[in-house]
């Protein structure tokens, strides 16, 4: 059997660039490289501007920004699309777009996916372009019938004169419409018209995940390609020194072994005998100043430096004299740890460096980041590298690293085998590779008046900060403050009168990243968990007090209630069972979660059933959302109950999933999800799953057993009975 | 050399009888709808069949394949048809994606040795595939919904 073949792709694209959200401003620019007789043939594939081909065979291809990481995005950017195209939905392609400024996402100006902003930032991009397309083919109908465009319609994929039933199909039409100036400022229609969007969708993608045809970077293979794993320092920021490579170059299907920048590739005729090749490898480090580090250490320091206030990131009313009259007061630390992204596809990527050239095929979450990094690797104009990107065995942000450190190692490896390589990442690799969601902790003190009722509230968050030296960090940024490492905290919804928080950014040698929500996954625990102590210390029922606080919160409020009322807030529940709530804000989505969970006498935590409550406003596939939340709530729970990344030496502990587990189909609970019918802009939905979950189920384990938990993962050791294990 | 069956046809590699049947798949033989997750048998991304039971292609070295049939995700059915592959498609089960082999290889076998398994028999049978995307809650009403779908297609 041959190697399984290439995606072989025509990537010519007529230009049509369009502003975010705003005028369409087509310039049917020619592409570098490209032969422009192409342009003037009769085409079978055309290109009607720079997200939508019609093919003569009736097909349509949708060009997609933004890569599909299991968000579903694959199939919303052409419900988005074709609501205004009016294609036949059977028809649709999707296609992943080159890199090309054009593709920019509409707010953060770089190709990329991420921050639960695809539907919000493309809600307006992706329907306007559908409705260019369609201009121009009923102008072409219009043109061919000798009538007005005014009184033709569409529908299905064909053009209809009203008064002469005459009917053209749109792949008939293509050809001519390509040759038409695109129009200027096509109005969209309003809402009360969609017929495609808000109704439950099937994926696209779904069939060729059945059968394995959905092809990852993994599943990328060139003529003539290497593969090649890499020895990694064991210490962040470590060095080779030097390698004695004769035991692996005696290893059959080893072809070389090459230092590159970020450690020493084993460059092999497959994976197994690279990974044969480097298990025999002997390299010399110098393990650099971080040597030293220790999670033991870490939480020491963080907690001591949470004593003093930091750099204020929010202040209003006098939360200092308001602490002084409080008729209570409550004070509690919080704890969670560095974690790691652990997708199921490990990293890797696949290059092919020529001398004027360089091609990557990768699963990435950040185009225009990579593509720059590459070319300066490569030494090449960034126009010169090219990047296709595949499907992503998961993302969860990892994929979008601002130092592109498993593309810009790839072009490495590639320039040292002097042939098309595939560098594969272990998962002992990927999981000890670094850029973790920070480690933080959190301080916090309240102020609670006769009544119970919170006046005072002072939260001291100390974590490294994920923006600096990013791309972002200009707006990241501001007077010292990472927005990322205090959302959450600075911007809660609860209406508490006396508020500060501050932070310290310590700098540690371990880089850090975005990881699903963001600092949203650690202040969504601290901040649930330490209100439920509130509370309980003010005597008041936790759901009442937050919807007291909530009074100015509509739309949380009315989240809030949904879930309480679908969970049965207050009713009775099976002894040893208890019940948790939190709500939590993020990426401009409301979510309530309510939890049941028990502990068994061994300290094992058992969740029985999740509700959750979401407005995320205008909902574009309804299906896709629960799938989102389903799946978020999952995650968050195994960074409740599972996954932590530890150091010791410098070295992180972790290897596989054995030590870094995952929630598994037997200890996932009963999900129910409902959905808050809205007209508002479309909100984020990939990230606002994750952060009420563990609160909630921290709160639930209050509730059943008396103990509070305040660091993460919840160990059972912490929670077992002390009075002996019954047989 | 080692010889066998793969979806029926017979396959001759010439590679050290020690490499794992998953590489051997994506690397020699281009089936690349078999997944590699963690190497050690721990998350289930690998599974195939091996003469009709789920095995971690990962850990199995090819020359204990030898003569025998593997059956892997692109051999279990030629347009989609499996009742697993239509309640999946149905449910929308997948995210990413990338677990989703392993996952309906697992459950392929519990069906065919257990036609209308119980939720039980479902995490036992099941609790070896790790979906990192959170799918678990759809995997569980797909495998009851093949199974409907199956016992629907003998009854015909």
């Amino acid at each position: 059997m041959s190697a399984p073949p290439m995606v072989g792709r025509r990537e010519f694209l007529r230009i049509g660039a369009a502003a975010g959200g705003g005028l369409l401003v087509s310039l049917y620019a020619s592409v570098p490289g490209m032969d422009s007789d192409v342009f003037a043939a009769e085409e079978k594939d055309v290109a009607l501007n720079a997200f939508v081909r019609i093919g003569t065979d009736e097909s349509v291809t949708v060009i997609s920004a933004h890569s599909e990481m299991g968000q579903g995005i694959y199939t919303s950017l052409p419900m988005l699309l074709n609501e205004e195209l009016e294609a036949d939905w059977s028809k649709i392609r999707v296609e992943a777009a080159p890199v090309d400024a054009v593709y920019n996402h509409p707010v953060y100006g770089v190709q990329m996916t991420g921050g639960s902003t695809t539907s919000p930032a493309e809600w307006i991009r992706y329907r306007k372009m559908g409705a260019a397309a369609r201009t121009l083919l009923v102008q072409a109908a219009a043109n061919q019938w000798h009538v007005d465009a005014a009184s033709c319609h569409v529908g299905n994929g064909v053009v209809i004169h009203g008064s002469s039933g005459k009917r053209a199909t749109y792949g008939s039409l293509a050809n001519a419409a390509a040759k038409l100036a695109p129009p200027q400022d096509v109005p969209l229609k309003d809402v009360s018209q969609f017929t495609l969007i808000g109704k439950p969708m099937r994926r696209l993608d779904t069939p060729s995940k059945t059968n394995g045809t959905a092809q990852f970077g993994l599943d990328i293979y060139l003529p003539g390609m290497l593969t090649a794993v890499v020895a990694r320092s064991p210490v962040f920021g470590g060095k080779a020194l030097d390698f004695d490579a004769t035991q692996s170059l005696k290893v059959p299907g080893v072809k070389a072994v090459e230092q590159v920048p970020s450690g020493v590739a084993v460059i092999a005729d497959g994976f197994w005998p690279a990974k044969l090749g480097r298990d025999k490898l002997t390299v010399h480090w110098d393990l650099g100043p971080n040597s030293g580090l220790s999670t033991e250490q870490m939480l020491r320091d963080f907690s001591e430096t949470s004593q003093k206030p930091g750099t204020v990131a929010k202040k209003t009313g006098d939360p200092e004299a308001a602490l002084k009259t409080a008729a209570k007061t409550l004070t509690a630390e919080y704890d969670v740890p560095y974690l790691a992204h652990a997708m199921m596809e490990p990293l890797n990527c696949v290059v092919d460096l020529r001398a004027d050239s360089c091609e990557i095929w990768t699963g990435t979450q950040f185009e225009t980041v990579d593509r720059a990094n590459a070319a300066k690797t490569a030494g090449l104009p960034p126009e010169k590298v090219r990047i296709h990107t595949t499907l992503l065995g998961g993302g969860f942000g990892r994929r979008a690293n601002p130092a592109s450190d498993f593309v810009v190692e790839a072009v490495n490896v590639a320039r040292a085998a002097k042939a098309p390589v595939k560098v594969v990442w272990t998962r002992d690799d990927d999981l000890k590779g670094g850029w973790y969601r920070p480690m933080w902790h959190d301080r916090f003190v309240a102020g609670l008046d006769a009544q119970g009722n919170p006046v005072a509230w002072t939260h001291t968050i100390v974590g490294q900060s994920i923006m600096q030296g990013t791309p972002f960090e200009a707006f990241g940024i501001k007077d010292g403050i990472d927005s990322a490492s205090v959302e959450g905290a600075a911007d809660i919804l609860y209406g508490i009168p006396n508020l500060q928080v501050d932070l310290h950014t310590p700098k540690i040698g371990v880089p850090v990243q975005w990881w699903r929500s963001v600092g949203h996954s650690h202040t969504g625990f601290s901040v649930e968990a330490f209100l439920d102590e509130v509370a309980h210390a003010g005597g008041k029922d936790p759901y009442q007090l937050r919807r007291a606080l909530l009074a100015n919160q509509p739309r949380m409020l009315a989240v809030l209630d949904l879930a309480a009322q679908e969970a049965n807030w207050g009713s009775p529940l099976p002894a040893g069972v208890g019940r948790g709530i939190a709500t939590h804000f993020s990426f401009d989505s409301y979510v309530a979660q309510v939890i049941e969970a028990s502990v068994a006498d061994d300290g094992a935590v058992r969740v029985h059933r999740v509700v959750c409550a979401l407005d995320c406003g205008l909902v574009i596939n309804p299906d896709t959302v629960k799938a989102q939340m389903e799946g978020g709530i999952i995650f968050g729970l195994t960074a409740a109950l599972k996954t932590e990344i530890t150091l010791k030496d410098g070295r992180v502990e972790q290897t596989n999933f054995n030590d870094y587990p995952m929630v598994r189909i037997f200890e996932t609970p009963e999900i129910e999800v409902h959905i808050v019918s809205s007209t508002a802009n479309p909100t984020g939905v990939g990230e606002p799953g994750v952060p009420p979950a563990a609160p909630a189920l921290a709160n639930a384990i209050f509730a059943a057993t008396g103990k509070r938990i305040r660091r993460l993962p919840i160990r059972a050791s912490d929670l077992a009975r002390e009075t002996g294990v019954k047989s | 050399m080692t010889s066998f069956l793969v979806n029926g046809k017979a396959v001759e590699v010439n590679v050290e009888p020690s490499t794992p049947l998953l590489w051997v798949l994506r690397d020699s033989l281009g089936l690349t709808g078999t997944k590699f997750g963690c190497g050690m048998a721990l998350c289930g991304a690998c599974t195939v069949h091996l003469d009709g039971k789920a095995i971690r292609s990962c850990v199995a070295p090819v020359s204990h394949v030898e003569g025998k049939h593997v059956t892997t995700i692109e051999g279990l059915s030629p347009n989609l048809t499996h009742p697993l592959q239509r309640a999946w498609i149905e449910l929308d089960v997948p995210q990413c994606g990338y677990c989703q082999s392993g996952q309906i290889m697992s459950a392929a076998v519990l069906l065919a040795e257990n036609p209308k398994p119980t939720d039980t028999d479902i995490d036992e049978a099941m609790g070896g595939n790790i979906c990192r995307c959170g799918t678990y809650p759809r995997i569980r009403r797909a495998i009851h919904k093949a199974a409907e779908l199956a016992s629907e297609r003998r009854a015909k």
